[in-house]
């Protein structure tokens, strides 16, 4: 019997390398595509192996094989845009800003780590550079994004927002409830389903009995749109088509975004449930960066001097930022009592403690 | 000045509030065209306009999400539950998202959650609720009960201005029953101070929202009755608690009774109770009573309600007995 996500892997095998062709996009952003696809990439391996060396606080949560999703979505954003990042999506945060050090700290648990210890992973924010990330409820980031555009519309910015959720959240309240309220008040927000083939363990036909995620949009009385997430000039091109329609008063456009978890839901899972052979076929056959390597170097005549020059980059910065953050020290415990409230600044101890 | 019920002061102040500050408004369902279940927000539509006053799909998770994330970008949203009772279906948004936001991610919630809230109306199970005990166990929220109309519309104004979240329960019973005079200009009622609604020399009993006046008219029953001088606490502010002017009344007095009108068990009088064991044990010339509705839910028919509440009668007699232990 060949699963679901199995037969997806032969369609995306039959789809073959050929991407689409984003015509908007410069050679620049072209190459810079690649680079943030890379550096998720190498900064999620070092992360890993800094996880097997115990240095780490919390899991490592890969995204393996869905770096296109993550990082052609956020590049269709602009400066002013927020995204709400989800456990998949380190791409969306480094496009939007968010630096390799940052990560490695925030994954450390270290004092200067963007919350300084008080979160792990992803879990981190920064509204200036518009990024907010998610909180381990699933589904409440929906809901949290369709506030923040709609203050895009109260003030009469012509803002987006963009938030992630999996194949799993979308059997929470949360989503329903998100979903539904952006789509009444036509809040400019694009809401991307990375269909990834599992939830934790759960295959997505234990999760749906819908066939399509975007079929979902038909009901909500939103936009919906459906992509090859492994493609990522195809997840640029229907995100950019949904931005925009976002900012011009369009609303909310669902996205499905098809693509496939190569990895556990972290790292100590040892993906026992997954069908044998299932990914290595899409390693093999549907990796997002070999693909647009293939788009870069044949049909966009990219020089393999420019590929290398980002590889070395990349590497570099990798390199410099876990030096960086191996100078971190560890959070005060006593520093845990500030900043509950903005007033009072500080919980109070009991006395005799 | 005129008096004004306990309801318009609420009203007056959300209309005050948008006056002052362009990045206020209001969301919840049936607020605008309707001006809200019990009229609360009756005219904002009127004066504001449905953009900032926004009539929202049964939704009391995403009212409350959509709510934090307007709060993160520097919008004042005041998020309206019909009745108190449906903050439970946005109780993961409160404790695990807005709670935590500042302290986890430095993303702030300038936002208040407000709502009919409490019995003695037959209301029933699903339009009595009292849920401060859990939102009080949960650090990063604020909650404010207001007993009075001066101090309904003080403190509505100061939960619009604080830079957290601040779960607001207006008390339905009051809505129309009291009224107040409000204090010309900027009338403010600080977060966090408990007042005293009447001094006295005797026994202190501790109280918020309705249950301040049962306390009040207990107090003058036992002065009639008893010749005992009862001192009446206010605690306005349910978290943080002030613990201060608690103390100061068990200092005076040494005989405690707390009233509330949630269930007893894991309820606020308990709380308290602690803090007076650790801070003032060698204070007490009697245990700490509590007058609470026993631990049952709120049944609809009045002689069931009646009995499951608390009433002035139950607050006299453990006054009675903590005056005599």
């Amino acid at each position: 019997m060949i699963s679901v996500a199995g037969k997806r892997a032969a369609a995306g095998a039959r789809r073959g390398s050929l991407a689409s062709s984003a015509p908007t996009l410069t050679a620049d952003q072209k190459l810079a595509l690649y680079y943030w696809m890379r550096l998720t990439r190498s900064l999620e391996e070092r992360l890993v192996a800094l996880h097997r060396q115990n240095k780490l606080v919390g899991g490592v949560f890969r995204s393996l094989g869905q770096e296109a999703d993550a990082v052609g979505s956020a590049f269709a954003l602009e400066p002013g845009d927020v995204v709400s990042s989800l456990t998949r999506n380190l791409g969306s945060l480094l496009v939007k800003g968010a630096t390799p050090a940052e990560v490695i700290r925030q994954h450390m648990g270290t004092a200067d780590s963007p919350t300084g210890g008080r979160d792990l992973g992803l879990h981190f924010a920064d509204i200036e550079r518009g990024f907010i990330g998610h909180v381990s409820p699933l589904g409440n980031m929906v809901s949290v994004m369709a506030g923040v555009t709609l203050s895009f519309l109260m003030r009469g910015e012509r803002r987006a927002g963009l938030v992630y959720v999996g194949d799993g959240a979308t059997s929470t309240g949360a989503f329903h409830e998100g979903l539904n309220f952006a789509g009444v008040q036509r809040c400019p927000l694009v809401v991307i389903v990375e269909n990834n083939g599992y939830a934790y363990s759960t295959p997505t036909r234990l999760q749906t009995a819908a066939a399509r995620f975007v079929d979902k949009a038909v009901g909500y009385g939103v936009a919906g749109d459906r992509a090859d997430g492994n493609d990522v000039l195809a997840v640029y091109d229907v995100t950019k088509r949904a931005v925009n329609r976002a900012r011009e008063g369009g609303g909310v456009t669902l996205i499905e975004l098809m693509t496939y978890r190569r990895r556990g839901h972290a790292e100590h899972d040892n993906q026992s449930y997954v069908p044998s052979g299932e990914v290595d076929r899409w390693a093999a056959d549907n990796d997002p960066i070999d693909r647009y390597l293939r788009v870069l170097l044949d049909r966009e005549k990219v020089d393999e001097s420019a590929i290398s020059a980002i590889d070395a980059r990349v590497q570099a910065e990798v390199d410099e930022a876990a030096e960086q953050a191996s100078h971190s020290a560890a959070p005060l415990g006593a520093d845990a009592l500030h900043g509950v409230h903005a007033d009072p600044p500080a919980a109070a101890a009991l006395w005799y403690r | 000045m005129a008096e004004i019920t306990y309801l318009e002061a609420i009203r007056e102040a959300l209309f005050e509030e948008m006056e002052r500050d362009p990045n206020v408004f209001c969301l919840g369902e049936d607020i605008g065209v309707f001006g809200g279940a019990f009229k609360v927000t009756d005219g904002l539509r009127e004066r504001f306009g449905l953009a900032r006053v926004i009539d929202t799909p049964i939704s009391e998770s995403a009212i409350v999400g959509a709510a934090a994330g307007a709060a993160h970008m520097g919008m004042r949203p005041v998020a309206e539950m019909q009745f108190i009772d449906f903050v439970a279906n946005a109780y993961d948004m409160l404790t695990n998202y807005v709670a935590t936001s500042r302290y986890r991610t430095g993303l702030v919630c300038p936002m208040v959650v407000r709502g009919p809230s409490g019995g003695y109306v037959h209301g029933g199970p699903f339009h009595s609720q009292n849920p401060e005990a859990a939102f009080l166990h949960t650090p990063g929220l604020k909650v404010v009960a207001p007993a009075t109309a001066e101090d309904a519309k003080g403190l509505l104004k100061a939960a619009i201005r604080d830079n957290d979240c601040v779960l607001y329960l207006e008390h339905k019973f009051l809505y129309r029953r009291i009224k107040g005079s409000m204090p010309a200009g900027d009338h403010v009622t600080p977060i966090g101070r408990a007042r005293v609604a009447r001094a006295g020399k005797d026994v202190t009993v501790i109280s918020y929202g309705a249950m301040v006046w049962k306390a009040l008219d207990a107090a003058d029953q036992l002065e009639r009755e008893d010749g005992l001088s009862t001192e009446v606490i206010d605690l306005r502010t349910l978290a943080p608690l002030d613990d201060e002017a608690i103390f100061i009344s068990l200092k005076k007095t040494n005989r405690v009774v707390i009233a509330h009108e949630d269930t007893r068990t894991g309820g606020i009088a308990g709380e308290i109770t602690a803090r007076i064991n650790e801070s003032c044990f060698e204070w007490l010339d009697a245990p700490v009573l509590r007058v609470t509705a026993h631990d049952v839910p709120l049944a609809s028919a009045p002689s069931l309600e009646e009995f499951i509440l608390p009433q002035t009668a139950d607050i006299v007699a453990a006054a009675r007995r903590a005056a005599r232990y």
